[in-house]
Parts: C-alpha cells; sequence; structure tokens
C-alpha cells in the first residue's frame, strides 16, 4: 500500500516538475507559435544560476534571482534575434533557438566546466517530510517530520529487527514535496495573471488577434517579449528546483529537453491542460516504470504461461522496466500520436 | 531576377559532366590516405545532405531525426554483409548500400505515417521523439545494435567481380562516386517530376494544394519515404566504408549536424546541401583538431547565418553568378548601361576587400578571447602552454583581455562600417538593374525560347498600369488588338 | 444528374455559442452565375469555407451534382468537381506563374504522385498550363516567380490556380479585392471570358461586378439568407434596403 502511495507522490512530482518546464514552452507557442527549442537550456541555465546565487546569498534568493535572470536573457533573445526571423516563417524559429541552444551549451561549459557542480538544496528542504511505515502486522503509520524521529526510529532499523519482524519505511522526501509546492503555486499565479489581470487579459487577446490588439493601442512586440521572458523565466525556475533536487551538469539539458516536447505534444500543442495531463502522465509512468523493475518475462511467469526456452532467455524480454524506463515517453509518443494525431487535447490546425 | 533553382547559369548537362569528372578526377589531386578518405566521406555524407534537403528544402520539413535513417539504413547494411559473409544469401557488395536504403524505406514508411500528418513544428517534435526513440532502443536492444561496441563486418566478401574485391579504399571510393552521382542525380530529377513540383508546393503553401486536389499528407509521407530510402543509401555506403556502425550513427548529435551544414551550404538552391557536406566532413576531420573552440564557433556561424543568410553560401554563389549574367546581358543592351553596371559592380568588390581587411583581425581577435577562455576552462586537459598563431600567450595576464577586448571592440566598429558600404554598393548595383528592368526582361523571354505569337505579346492595360509604377521607363511592348484565346 | 450543381440545404455552422450560418437554403442550377452580397461579419467566407470543405458544418447539407459534400476534405471535393479562390491571393510564392498553373491542372489530368516522367515531358499538363496563362494574359510573366508579379496580375494568377482543375463549379471569394476601377472592368471581362459554361458563386462587394456578372443574386445577413432572385428582383427588394441602408423606403 505504501509502496503505491509513495510511488504515486513520487510521479506526482516529477510530473509536475515537467509541467513548470513544458508550461512555459506552451505559453510562448500558443502565444508565439514559436517553439523554443532552447527552452531546456534556460531549464540548465536556471540551474547555474542557481548554483551561482546560492552560493553568495542563498538558496531562497537563488529561487527568486535566477529565474529572473533567465527571465532577462529570454527577452533580450526574443528582441535581439527571434524578432528577425519572425517574417521567415516557423523553420528559421526553430532553427534559431536549436542555434541558441548549441551556444548555450558551450557557454556554460566555458563558464563553469564539463563536470557537475555542488548545487544542493538546503538543510531545510532536506530528509523525508512524512515516512510511511507498515509492520509487519499490516498495521499502517504515517509519521510526519515535526514528530520526534525516535517514535518510528526503532522500527525502521532492519539491523534490530528479526526477518520476519520487517517492517516496511518508506520516506517520502522534504523535496518532492517542495517541487509540488512551487509548481502547484507557480499554476496558481500563471492562472490568477492570465485571469484576474490587465496584463492577462491583453495577453490573452494577443494570442488570437495580435494586429487588433495593436491598433487598440497596445505594444504588442513588447507583450511578446515579456510572455517571451515569462516562459524562459518559468523554466529558469523549474532549473534551480530540477538543479538543486537533482543535478547540475552539462547534459541536463539534452536529458530533460526532448521530454519535454514530447509532453507537449502529446498533450497537443499550445494547450495548457493538455500539457499538465501528459506531463502527469509521463511522470507516472516513469516512476511505476523505475519502481516495479520487473521484466516482462516476469510477469508471463506470473501469470502462469509457459514459454519455451528460446522466450525466457530472449534479451529483449528480459529487460527490466528500468532498462525500458528512458524510451517510455516516446513509445508513449507515438501511441498517442497513432490514434490522436493531435494530441490528447489538441485542436485540428 | 529568376528563381535561384531555376537559374539559367546552368546549362543543363553541363552541369552534370562536370559532377562527374570531377568525382573522377578528385582522388588524382588528392591520394593520399587522409585525402581518400576524406573524399569517401564527403562522397558518402553528400548523399546524406541532399536526401536531407529533399525534406526541407524542397518540402519545407524540418526532421531532427535525419540520423535515424542514415543510421539504420548502416545498420540494416552491416546485418546483410554479415549474413553474406557467412555464406547466407549470397548478392553483391556493391548492391549493398541498396539493401540499407530499402530498410530505411520501411522504416520510413512506418514512421513516417506517423510523423507527417503533421506539420511545421509539430512534424519536427515528432521527429525529435522518434529519433531519441531509436537513439536510446540503440543501447537496449544489443542484439541487433550491437550495444555500445556497435557492429562490424568486412566487406571484403563473396566473390570478386572483375577483380573489385573493395579492400582497397580506392574501389570503396569509385563505388561511394557512382553512387553518389547516380543518387544525386535522381533525387534531381525526382524534384521535376509531378511529385517533385506538388512537394513544392506545399513547402510554399501546403493549404492550398488541398484546394487543387492533392492530399497535402500523403504528398509529405512520400517525400519522406523517398529521402529515407536515399539516407538508407547513405548509411549503407557508410558501413561499407567504416566496416562498423555504433549508436552514434542514429544519435543526435549526427541529426543536428545535418541540420545544421544542410542549412549553412543552402536550403534555397539544389546544390547547397553539396556545400554543406564538404563542411560538415572538412569540419569533423580537420577543423575540429585545430582548435577546442570549433563546436563554439559553428554554433556562433551558423546562428548569425539563420538571422543574416537565411539562404547560406549557395545563396551567396547564385546572387553573384546572376550578377555576372545580368551584366553580360547589360551589355548586349548597350546604350551605357553595360559600362554603368561594370563599375557598379568594381565597387561591389572593392568592398569584398574593405570587408576581408576588417573581418579577418576580428576573428583574429575573437579566436583570441574564445581560445584563452577554453584553455583557462579546460586547461588542465590541455597542455599548459597556450600558442595562439605561432606566439605563447598566457591567459592569466589581465592585459590581454584588456587589449583583446578592446581590440575586438575596435574590428567589430570597423567590420560595420565595411559591411554597410557593401549593402550600399549592392543597392546602387541593384537600382542599375531595375532601371533597364523592362529591356532585360524582353531579352529573357529570348533568352527562354519561348515562342511568342502576336496575341502572347498583348498585355491589356489594367496589367500594364500597375508594371508601369515600378519602372522607370516606358515600356516597349507593342499593343495590338484581338488577345484571342 | 440533378440539374442543381450546388444544393445547400439547413446549414448551420456554430463556433462555440456563436451562430455564424444560420439555417441556410440555397439552389444553384449547372451553367448559373449567382453573386453573393451582404455586409460584412455575414458569414460569406464562412459558407465558402463549408462548401469547399475547410469547416465541417454543425448540421445540414451540401450537395455537388447531387453528391453529398459536407464535411469531407478540401482534396476530395476538389476532385469531385468544385474549385475555389481565396480573398487573400493564395498562390505559390516560390514557383513560377507556369509552375503554379502546372501545379493546378496536375491532379485533374491523371497524374498524381507519379515519379516516373519530368513534368517538362507531360504535353498535357504543359498545353493546360500554357493555355490558361494565355486566357489570363500571363504569357509574358511565365518564368516569373508568383512573389514578383504585381497585384493585379497575382489576382489574375490566383483565378487561374482555381480553373487549373477543370472544375464545373467554381466559387470566387472576392475576385477582385483591392483594384481599382480600370482593373475591376478588365478583369470583370477576363471572368466572363474564363468562366463561360461553368457554375459560378462570387463574393462580391463592387455592384458593378455584381450585376455585370450574376444571374441571379444571394443577399446574407447575419448568417441567413434574406434573398435570392434576380438581380432586377433584388434591387427593389425591401429587406435587402432594409439591410443595407437599414430603413425601409
Amino acid at each position: 500500500m505504501e509502496f503505491f502511495v509513495i510511488n504515486v507522490l513520487n510521479g506526482l512530482s516529477f510530473g509536475l516538475l515537467l509541467f513548470m518546464l513544458s508550461a512555459g514552452l506552451t505559453l510562448i507557442f500558443s502565444m508565439m507559435g514559436v517553439l523554443n527549442f532552447a527552452h531546456a537550456s534556460f531549464y540548465m541555465l536556471g540551474a547555474y544560476f542557481g548554483y551561482v546565487v546560492n552560493h553568495v546569498l542563498g538558496f531562497w534568493l537563488a529561487l527568486l534571482l535566477a529565474p529572473l535572470l533567465c527571465g532577462l536573457l529570454g527577452a533580450l533573445f526574443e528582441r535581439w534575434s527571434l524578432r528577425r526571423v519572425y517574417a521567415g516563417g516557423h523553420v528559421p524559429e526553430l532553427l534559431l533557438t536549436f542555434g541558441l541552444s548549441y551556444l548555450v551549451l558551450e557557454g556554460v561549459q566555458i563558464v563553469w566546466g564539463r563536470s557537475v557542480v555542488a548545487f544542493t538544496l538546503p538543510e531545510s528542504l532536506k530528509g523525508p517530510v512524512v515516512t510511511l511505515v507498515s509492520e509487519p502486522n499490516h498495521h499502517l503509520s504515517v509519521f510526519g517530520r515535526w514528530q520526534d524521529p525516535a517514535l518510528w526510529q526503532a522500527l525502521c532499523d532492519s539491523s534490530r529487527q528479526s526477518a520476519e519482524a520487517l517492517s516496511q519505511c518508506s520516506p517520502f522526501p522534504m523535496n518532492r514535496l517542495f517541487i509540488m509546492l512551487c509548481a502547484l503555486m507557480m499554476m496558481a499565479l500563471l492562472w490568477g495573471v492570465l485571469n484576474f489581470t490587465r496584463l492577462g487579459l491583453i495577453i490573452k487577446a494577443a494570442l488570437t488577434q495580435p494586429q487588433m490588439v495593436e491598433a487598440l493601442g497596445h505594444d504588442v512586440p513588447s507583450v511578446f517579449m515579456l510572455v517571451f521572458g515569462l516562459g524562459t523565466a518559468l523554466a529558469g525556475l523549474a532549473g534551480v528546483i530540477g538543479g538543486s533536487t537533482f543535478i547540475t551538469e552539462p547534459a541536463m539539458a539534452a536529458s530533460v529537453g526532448s521530454v519535454t516536447f514530447v509532453v507537449v505534444v502529446v498533450g497537443g500543442m499550445g494547450s495548457l491542460v493538455g500539457a499538465f495531463l501528459a506531463s502527469i502522465l509521463i511522470g507516472m509512468i516513469q516512476t511505476f516504470a523505475v519502481a516495479i523493475d520487473t521484466t516482462l518475462v516476469k510477469i508471463l511467469l506470473q501469470l502462469h504461461i509457459q514459454l519455451g526456452d528460446s522466450w525466457l532467455h530472449n534479451p529483449v524480454l528480459n529487460l527490466t522496466l528500468t532498462q525500458i524506463a528512458p524510451i517510455l515517453p516516446y513509445l508513449l509518443l507515438v501511441l498517442v500520436l497513432i490514434f490522436k494525431p493531435n494530441g490528447l487535447l489538441g485542436k485540428k490546425p | 531576377m529568376s528563381a535561384l533553382s531555376r537559374s539559367r547559369v546552368w546549362n543543363a548537362g553541363g552541369v552534370w559532366i562536370v559532377f562527374a569528372a570531377v568525382l573522377l578526377v578528385m582522388p588524382q589531386l588528392f591520394s593520399s590516405n587522409f585525402g581518400l578518405t576524406i573524399l569517401c566521406q564527403i562522397g558518402i555524407v553528400i548523399v546524406s545532405c541532399v536526401s536531407f534537403h529533399l525534406l526541407l528544402g524542397e518540402g519545407g520539413m524540418l526532421s531532427f531525426g535525419h540520423a535515424v535513417y542514415t543510421g539504420m539504413g548502416g545498420y540494416f547494411a552491416i546485418h546483410a554483409l554479415n549474413a553474406w559473409g557467412k555464406g547466407e544469401h549470397y548478392i553483391p557488395v556493391s548492391l549493398l548500400p541498396l539493401v540499407g536504403g530499402l530498410g530505411s524505406l520501411c522504416l520510413a514508411f512506418f514512421l513516417g505515417f506517423v510523423s507527417t500528418r503533421q506539420s511545421g513544428t509539430t512534424f519536427a517534435m515528432i521527429t525529435l521523439g522518434t529519433s531519441e526513440l531509436i537513439a536510446s532502443m540503440a543501447l537496449m536492444f544489443s542484439d541487433f545494435f550491437g550495444g555500445e561496441a556497435g557492429l562490424t563486418a568486412n566487406r571484403v566478401t563473396g566473390h570478386a567481380v572483375l577483380g573489385i574485391t573493395f579492400g582497397p579504399q580506392i574501389e570503396v571510393y569509385y563505388l561511394i562516386a557512382v553512387y553518389c552521382f547516380v543518387c544525386v542525380l535522381l533525387m534531381y530529377l525526382f524534384t521535376k517530376t509531378p511529385l517533385g513540383i506538388m512537394l513544392n508546393a506545399v513547402r510554399d503553401n501546403p493549404m492550398r494544394v488541398g484546394f487543387i486536389g492533392y492530399n497535402t499528407l500523403r504528398i509529405r509521407w512520400f517525400a519522406f519515404m523517398i529521402s529515407g530510402f536515399f539516407a538508407g543509401v547513405a548509411g549503407g555506403l557508410a558501413a561499407l566504408n567504416f566496416e562498423l556502425v555504433n549508436s552514434e550513427v542514429v544519435g543526435p548529435v549526427r541529426s543536428g549536424a545535418y541540420i545544421l551544414f544542410t542549412f549553412l551550404g543552402g536550403i534555397k538552391a539544389f546544390f547547397g546541401p553539396i556545400i554543406g557536406a564538404v563542411l560538415l566532413v572538412l569540419t569533423n576531420n580537420v577543423f575540429s583538431s585545430l582548435t577546442k573552440a570549433w563546436l563554439l564557433y559553428l554554433g556562433l556561424i551558423f546562428y548569425i547565418s539563420v538571422m543574416y543568410l537565411p539562404g547560406g553560401l549557395a545563396s551567396v554563389v547564385v546572387r553573384h553568378l546572376e550578377a555576372v549574367k545580368t551584366m553580360a546581358r547589360l551589355q548586349g543592351i548597350g546604350g551605357g548601361a553595360g559600362g554603368a553596371a561594370q563599375t557598379a559592380f568594381g565597387k561591389i568588390v572593392k568592398s569584398y576587400l574593405l570587408l576581408l581587411l576588417t573581418l579577418l583581425p576580428l576573428m583574429a581577435g575573437v579566436s583570441l578571447i574564445i581560445e584563452m577562455l577554453y584553455q583557462l576552462q579546460l586547461g588542465d586537459s590541455i597542455s599548459s602552454d597556450f600558442y595562439f598563431a605561432g606566439d605563447a600567450v598566457d591567459p592569466q595576464n589581465p592585459w590581454v583581455w584588456i587589449l583583446g577586448l578592446i581590440f575586438s571592440g575596435l574590428c567589430t566598429l570597423l567590420f560595420n562600417r565595411a559591411r554597410l558600404y557593401t549593402q550600399q554598393a549592392w543597392s546602387d548595383f541593384d537600382e542599375i538593374v531595375k532601371s533597364h528592368q523592362s529591356a532585360l526582361e524582353v531579352l529573357q523571354e529570348a533568352w527562354d525560347g519561348v515562342q511568342h505569337k502576336a496575341e502572347d505579346e498583348f498585355v491589356p492595360e489594367f496589367v500594364h498600369e500597375s508594371a508601369d509604377k515600378s519602372t522607370h521607363q516606358p515600356t516597349h511592348q507593342p499593343t495590338i488588338n484581338g488577345g484571342q484565346s | 444528374m440533378s440539374p442543381n450543381a450546388l444544393e445547400i440545404k439547413a446549414l448551420c455552422k456554430n463556433f462555440g455559442p456563436t451562430k455564424i450560418i444560420e439555417n441556410l437554403n440555397l439552389s444553384v442550377l449547372r451553367g448559373e452565375r449567382v453573386a453573393i452580397i451582404g455586409p460584412n461579419g455575414a458569414g460569406k467566407s464562412t459558407l465558402f469555407n463549408l462548401i469547399s470543405g475547410q469547416f465541417a458544418p454543425t448540421s445540414g447539407e451540401i450537395r455537388l451534382n447531387g453528391r453529398a459534400i459536407q464535411g469531407k476534405a478540401p482534396h476530395e471535393i476538389n476532385r469531385l468537381g468544385l474549385a475555389r479562390s481565396f480573398q487573400v491571393t493564395n498562390v505559390f510564392p516560390n514557383l513560377s506563374v507556369f509552375d503554379n498553373l502546372c501545379c493546378s491542372v496536375l491532379w485533374s489530368l491523371g497524374h498524381g504522385y507519379q515519379v516516373l516522367a519530368r513534368l517538362s515531358a507531360l504535353k498535357d499538363v504543359s498545353e493546360r498550363a500554357r493555355s490558361l496563362m494565355h486566357s489570363l494574359r500571363l504569357s509574358g510573366k511565365r518564368n516569373k516567380l508568383a512573389s514578383e508579379l504585381t497585384y493585379a496580375e497575382m489576382r489574375a494568377l490566383e483565378m487561374g490556380v482555381t480553373l487549373g482543375s477543370g472544375s464545373d463549379v467554381i466559387l470566387l471569394d472576392e475576385p477582385t479585392a483591392g483594384m481599382n476601377n480600370t482593373e475591376t472592368s478588365q478583369f470583370l471581362a477576363l471572368m466572363l471570358e474564363v468562366t463561360q459554361g461553368k457554375t459560378l458563386l462570387a463574393v462580391e462587394h463592387d455592384m458593378g461586378v455584381v450585376f455585370g456578372l450574376a444571374d441571379k443574386i444571394a443577399v446574407l445577413v447575419y448568417g441567413e439568407l434574406i434573398a435570392y432572385d434576380t438581380p432586377h428582383a433584388i434591387k427593389s427588394n425591401r429587406a435587402v434596403q432594409e439591410a443595407y441602408l437599414g430603413v425601409a423606403p
């Protein structure tokens, strides 16, 4: 039982992190029709900027300043480079952001080197927030971080227990909860800005009728710049959190980049709700695949299906789910596209 | 000015003879081992890049996963070669690339069905996803892909036809040359077929294509398969050449390289990707060993190209050839037109010299900074002495930085001036050409060899009126009554 | 075969809660020329989009030569014999005039997706394209890129691309949009000439063109057909006057 709960929570937190990334991408895409290939690069920049600010001013200021820096860079990029290629259509836009991703990668390596940098969370965010303990008598208890650890230490110390009396202790890390809280706050903020502020109204209007909005006296190019900056700032925020929770290294952009694009396509290009659904779905699939970690052969054997020798030893069927996990999002992509070419919630163009 | 890709500068047959001659003669010029290796790679990559151009340049489809089709072609070919080596199903080794082609064609059939139902950005993202899928699978299914080490084979198998075993590199080169020539020719001819021209139509205006009776998705899918086939042939050639395939051949780095260099070569002209292919091979084999910062330079050049030179190097070549041709025609018109044009063109050439004069020091300054950055960051992995242009420079010395930055700044300003001067020289030239526009058009029609009957020269008033506004001289078209169709 | 080239029954189109077309009924006889007029926002372009397959109707029926075509894809409808032009010129900018026209005739001449013959070797294609170019008075611009034509030439090419498929039912969406008086009268003469014998539906704002072209006029106001009659009858139609002038005389 606790296995299921923990993994659902883990899957949710990973999915929400993905959503933080894909939300910015979707915002830029639905607003300007531009798919920012360098979006994951801003994620990486957020992590590195966060690392620097963390070193000097602490984590919480890093959480504030790094995204702002990313947003600023994004806005400048839009103003000085992207704007020049709008006239050429979507292909030059993609190519330009593709080129930017190369440059950011090289730039990051020049400044911070090729290896991992030590960007870690502050103490207050380390350790478990709740621990689920499942005792041998099937009694499930939940222990919070604020409680005296002595309460469950004895139960979790497996060296002092006999094999039959083993309890299962599953901690749910604080950093995962932090990711979830940040993502939810971000969603709330975004929803609030878009639906309750004048700026949000202008953005939504410019989404469908940019010329009209311009005719009404609003500076649409500046709105574009703002939205692009907002999108990259969101990526930067995800970067601070992701970089400190997981790892900060030059390869982080590539590893998370393609999954983000898969999320956006599976969810339906331009749909925030679709991106949300797809992020959660992929987050869950990845987490459970790694957690369950069985092979197809084992599953078939458990179902009491007789297998021939060649099947039993077939290397493909003996791949563990953990090994397959990296390609699951892409398999999902192909599957969804076969049946729903516009993604889960996409509209026909 | 006529369409870049239809430039009358090329005499239809002549170019192909020159191309074939170059392919034949090259190994005589570069007969060293290294030279031959480079030539072989260039031949292979030409086929890859031209097949990529079919998608991007002709069809407007940006694929982020082209390496999947070249790479998988290689894998299919290697498996076939190994099977033939064991004596099963013998077919001449020279036909091996076709195995790669057919394999990739099948793959493109299935993956293309999923990818080509979307256009533009979504298509690009789907190709990215499928490319990651295959690249990840390459490390997972080691039976087919050989894991990290990859697969090897021996190309010297089976009977030697006419004594050709494909053991020596020169024999492989000529095989590659033949395939390169035939494939490029076939792909060129494809662009002239009904499907080829409809592919252009899809690139230009996909929405309208439906309204003239064609299923846009079908056109894209077929083009995707054809591109995949030729990409697979290139992969098969590579398998033969290197006798090795590993997970890199389907990887995102290679796909990225195809995009980068095909674009730099030029996607608006058919010969653009050929230039791009040469650049790709030279960069990977020569430039990358000159400096650690080559990826940064490449990224910068690409970035600047996308903004300021969207037609790539090919567009530069075509623009100049067109200018020369126009000058020759203006000579034919007489009345000082030719002379004026020549003076203007001379000014352009002069401006290029200035441009070069300011560009070289600018590049020196910028690359000094960049090289020093790399030395500082990755210094312990390179020798501790840092040499720039033959002189030892100490990157720790702040003065070098300050002077370098100031120098680069000044050069940037000078370069900008030179650039503006060049722009002015070109617009002056274009002005002169424009002022003789109508006369040139008459000449153009005569050159095209279109037989005009009297009725065809009738240009009704409303078309006339609008045209007048764009020329400085009155038009000379005869006004004839009639216009019977 | 049904005498009606185009039959529209109870056509409705909603975008969300907004009703753009409401219960439209229209029949066009073969060979008839119908002009569709109405104030802006009346739904004329939407009607064309519904007929030509760009949108599917919310409800209702559209029959082309007796065959139901509502909800079909544009290329399917074109193959059944209907072609349309666009208000904003919608040709292939990087292809020459000649190539544009070749593209438009290819499918109807049965060449499909073939790769075995060069386009220049297909005599029927070049013949048809050449004669189209000739009737559009564009022969002198044969190798010019479509993007380099003047506005009037582009409108002519736009019509040419529409006519290339040889469809019997032609929809022209504001063909003389943006032209001055001289250009308009020239274009009208051209239109009459090249669409001889075809069934024509044209959305127009220029009354000179409307009366010069139409056998029948359909008046569309707020998505509803308020009148469909001969030009003479429309001139004196009260409802039409009200819609345009806002007052009953």
